[in-house]
């Protein structure tokens, strides 16, 4: 049964608050989810206030003047900072998305960042992904054959084949969408979420690949697929402009296809 | 070591148009089968004679009895015109990024226009 409060020791208690170095002009107040491992306490959150005009445009680069100037405790995960890396995915201003690619101008007037929904948070913005890897792991995301590759080549595609994967093989696996979706927040230990269903429709239309009845078969399980309920937060959030529900809609006409 | 906590989820997201259509499609679909059961109730008040039926039939023309009664024609015709949408997700289309909150507004236009078309055929009774 989904359980629609927050445990005991999740509930978000207000933090400290740093103001604003002298002489700064334009102000930006953000608001960051901020949770201590060591301290046995319950996540807070705390008030930043930064100088607009040292700073960088993008919600990231806040989070950088944070953690370089004002508290070197901030931990959070980054690397590219330009969109195809997926490790900055955090939730701001409600919704989730990368915090690289994210402009402050575009956000509220007072930014709230919190990690990805309705995961174990390991520190600050950084939540446990184990599950979600190992849910990825489990639709085996690579090419699986049986006959020989071809002597002499690789196993070719047509243009046409490889236009069913334009809007897949973008996908950079930062989990935004499973993430936002109530379904998987419920029933994420079995639903496969999202980000994972996209993935698996990727190897399923990918003509090179020989196991696609397996894989259908693996998905046909009321849990791992059919939870989807078109909610549609997956689709409205992804960062990188991809579209998981109609990727996991084909999943489901496949299915349905394949019975006559 | 301490037990980790769960980041904030319904607390804190904002949900788009078509996730709240979706859940008022669960909440009608539960609101109608309790009226299936108030359908049963008249059903076997009416089989029973007059003095159930008018017993009955005197809490559903009451305000609550009214307020109940339409309730229960609105969520039908959300139910249905949600349904409706569900049956073109199922095809492969309306899921343009683009378009699907337009056609989520749709949906709720397309319910009130039968609410009140219900209304009217209720109210003027042109088949009189």
């Amino acid at each position: 049964m989904a359980d629609f409060s927050l445990p005991k020791n999740s509930k978000v208690q207000p933090g400290k608050t740093w103001s604003a170095p002298v002489g700064a002009k334009r102000i930006k107040r953000i608001e960051v989810y901020r949770y201590d491992p060591e301290s046995g306490e319950n996540p807070r959150l705390d008030v930043f206030q930064i100088d607009l005009d040292r700073c960088a445009p993008m919600v990231l680069d806040a989070l950088l003047l944070i953690k370089n100037e004002i508290d070197p405790t901030l931990a959070f995960r980054r690397s590219c900072r330009e969109g195809v890396c997926g490790s900055c995915s955090m939730n701001i201003d409600g919704h989730n998305t990368l915090a690289c690619t994210k402009a402050m101008d575009d956000c509220d007037e007072v930014i709230r960042i919190y990690p990805l929904p309705h995961l174990s948070v390991v520190k600050d913005l950084v939540p446990d992904m184990t599950h979600f890897y190992a849910q990825y792991a489990a639709i085996k995301p690579w090419i699986v054959t049986q006959t020989p590759p071809p002597a002499d080549r690789e196993r070719l595609q047509s243009k046409e084949e490889r236009s069913k994967l334009d809007g897949l093989v973008e996908c950079i696996l930062c989990a935004s969408c499973s993430t936002s979706c109530p379904s998987y927040w419920w029933n994420g230990d079995r639903y496969l979420g999202p980000a994972v269903l996209l993935q698996s429709y990727r190897w399923i239309v990918d003509s090179r690949d020989e196991t696609t009845g397996e894989r259908l078969d693996e998905l046909e399980d009321p849990f791992k697929l059919y939870r989807c309920h078109t909610i549609m937060n997956c689709t409205d959030t992804c960062p990188k402009g991809l579209n998981p529900a109609k990727a996991i809609a084909e999943i489901k006409k496949l299915l349905v296809e394949r019975q006559k | 070591m301490n037990k980790r906590p769960l980041s904030p989820h319904l607390q804190i997201y904002r949900l788009p148009l078509t996730a709240w259509l979706s859940i008022t499609h669960r909440i009608t679909g539960v609101f109608l089968s309790l009226g299936m059961i108030v359908l049963v109730i008249f059903l076997l008040a009416v089989a029973q004679g007059v003095e159930s039926f008018s017993l009955v039939h005197g809490f559903l023309v009451s305000i609550v009895g009214r307020i109940f009664l339409w309730s229960w024609v609105y969520a039908l015709i959300f139910h249905l015109c949600h349904g409706f949408r569900h049956l073109v997700w199922d095809t492969g289309h309306g899921f343009d990024r683009e378009g699907f909150t337009r056609l989520a507004a749709y949906e709720i236009i397309a319910s009130l226009i039968l609410l009140t078309l219900i209304f009217l055929l209720a109210t003027f009774k042109p088949w009189l």
